[in-house]
């Protein structure tokens, strides 16, 4: 690992000076990602913000049919949140799933949708919970959050804040975890609402994305039966030493049932 | 640069001058002298480092010592009381949750953070905690034993 200068602001506001007063800052939020991204000389920063010390970022609030989950809220607990448990199981499963404990322990709900990794399990709740991702200076939509591998809307000294989820009628996630790392080959999150369907894939393609076939089949007939017969399109999913497109497709489906089953149990 | 950092180590407050890179492993070993800590994979996989920081166990091979300032860190050599064995120390001498030892400091501190939130575990409950812990020798059934006799022990 390079060296860097290391800063660790009491509020966000100092956060967002020293960002951008430094040639190439770079956030710490849990630092799973980073840290071996820097050992590895993969990421050089020249200072790191450590956000452990910024309050404004902790806490899980409720508002109305919203949950508002601040960027440093760990998945630990998200997972043991009786807040989360009881309005949204599904992502508090979903935070249970993630890596392992000390992996949950460090890592932040925020610091996980910032990297984008195509294989992360938070994305798929962004996309399926119609969340609103808020920053030190603006909300950006989940739908136009996700850009790319390792890509999203954020510019370089933009600081994710919290992310507000909405509450569906009912909701699950299903995902075929890497049996090493715990990483999704395949996790799908189904979440219905009263007015719409949401259908997020995650670990298939380069970032997370939803799938308006899967969502049309189930509005008006939430139920497993509803997929039956669908398939998804192997052309744009990932192909690498895990899975095969064509398999990925296959997984698609068989998560999408597993979610939809778990979501009507 | 260096910077001092300054933490409770196993009930003892302690400081030492380090780089801003320097692990928070590396400070444990190489600084402060508690060699129980081991590094297996260095790379967040395999739970040789696992210590405890304000009493969550963490992977200390990925955490910065600066950024443990001000903390309570706990290791397998804080665990022991006046010489004599943890129960779960002595559940895994008595049920042969070892062989070589090198994965059992980081199996100790994860399976007494476990205990923690679950004085009664199953062993399926056991099993899923121990996801980032690995083990190259036990083929891990006698570490599950001796966890649940450990936690067992525990609560008499
Ligand atoms: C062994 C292992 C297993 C894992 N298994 C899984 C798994 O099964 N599923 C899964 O989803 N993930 C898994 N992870 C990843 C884990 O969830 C990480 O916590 C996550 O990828 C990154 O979160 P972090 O808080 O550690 O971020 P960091 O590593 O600190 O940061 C990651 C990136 O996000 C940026 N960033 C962080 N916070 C902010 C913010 N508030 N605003 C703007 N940018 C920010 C950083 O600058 C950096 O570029 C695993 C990791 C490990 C080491
Ligand atoms: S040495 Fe830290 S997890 Fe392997
Ligand atoms: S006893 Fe040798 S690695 Fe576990």
């Amino acid at each position: 690992m390079y060296e860097f200068n290391y800063h660790r602001p009491a509020s966000l506001k100092e956060a967002k000076k020293i960002l951008s007063g430094a040639s190439d800052a770079k956030i710490v939020a849990g630092g799973m990602t980073l840290l071996p991204a820097m050992k590895f000389r993969l990421a050089r920063p020249s200072d790191l913000v450590d956000l452990a010390g910024v309050s404004e970022l902790q806490g899980i609030r409720e508002k109305g049919d919203r949950l508002e989950i601040g960027a440093m809220t760990r998945h630990a607990v998200v997972a043991h949140s009786d807040l989360v448990r009881s309005r949204i199981p599904a992502l508090a499963d979903l935070a249970a799933s993630i890596g392992d404990p000390q992996v949950r322990n460090r890592g932040t709900l925020g610091g996980s949708i910032a990297n984008s990794d195509p294989a992360a399990d938070y994305p798929a709740a962004v996309l399926a919970l119609d969340a609103v991702i808020k920053t030190d200076k603006r909300e950006i939509p989940a739908d136009r959050f996700f850009t790319g591998m390792f890509e999203t809307a954020l510019a370089a000294d933009e600081i994710l804040t919290s992310v507000v989820f909405i509450r569906p009628k009912r909701a699950a996630y299903a995902k075929f975890p890497n049996p090493a790392s715990r990483y999704a080959v395949v996790g799908v999150m189904v979440a219905e609402y009263a007015k719409a369907v949401r259908v997020a894939i995650t670990g298939a393609g380069p970032c997370a994305f939803r799938t308006p076939q899967l969502e049309r089949a189930l509005s008006g007939n939430f139920s497993v039966a509803a997929l039956d017969g669908l398939q998804i399109d192997a052309g744009d999913l990932n192909s690498d030493m895990h899975a095969t497109a064509e398999y990925r497709a296959h997984l698609v489906m068989v998560m999408a049932r597993r979610a939809v089953a778990a979501a009507c149990a | 640069m260096t910077i001092k950092v300054s933490i409770t180590l196993n009930g003892e407050k302690v400081s030492a001058e380090v780089e801003t890179r320097t692990l928070l492993v590396e400070m444990i070993r190489d600084h402060l002298g508690k060699t129980g800590t081991h590094v297996g994979c260095d790379t967040s996989q395999c739970g040789a480092c696992v210590v405890h920081v304000n009493g969550a166990s963490i992977k200390s091979c990925t955490m910065l010592a600066v950024q443990a300032q001000g903390s309570e860190v706990l290791t397998i050599e804080g665990v022991a009381r006046n010489g004599k064995l943890h129960p779960m120390q002595e559940a895994f001498r008595e049920h042969h949750g070892l062989q070589c030892g090198f994965c059992t400091p980081g199996m100790i501190m994860s399976a007494l953070d476990l205990v923690s939130h679950n004085p009664d575990p199953d062993d399926h409950e056991i099993r899923e905690w121990l996801e980032g812990n690995l083990c190259r020798c036990t083929g891990y059934q006698n570490i599950i034993r001796a966890i649940s006799a450990g936690a067992k022990a525990m609560r008499s």
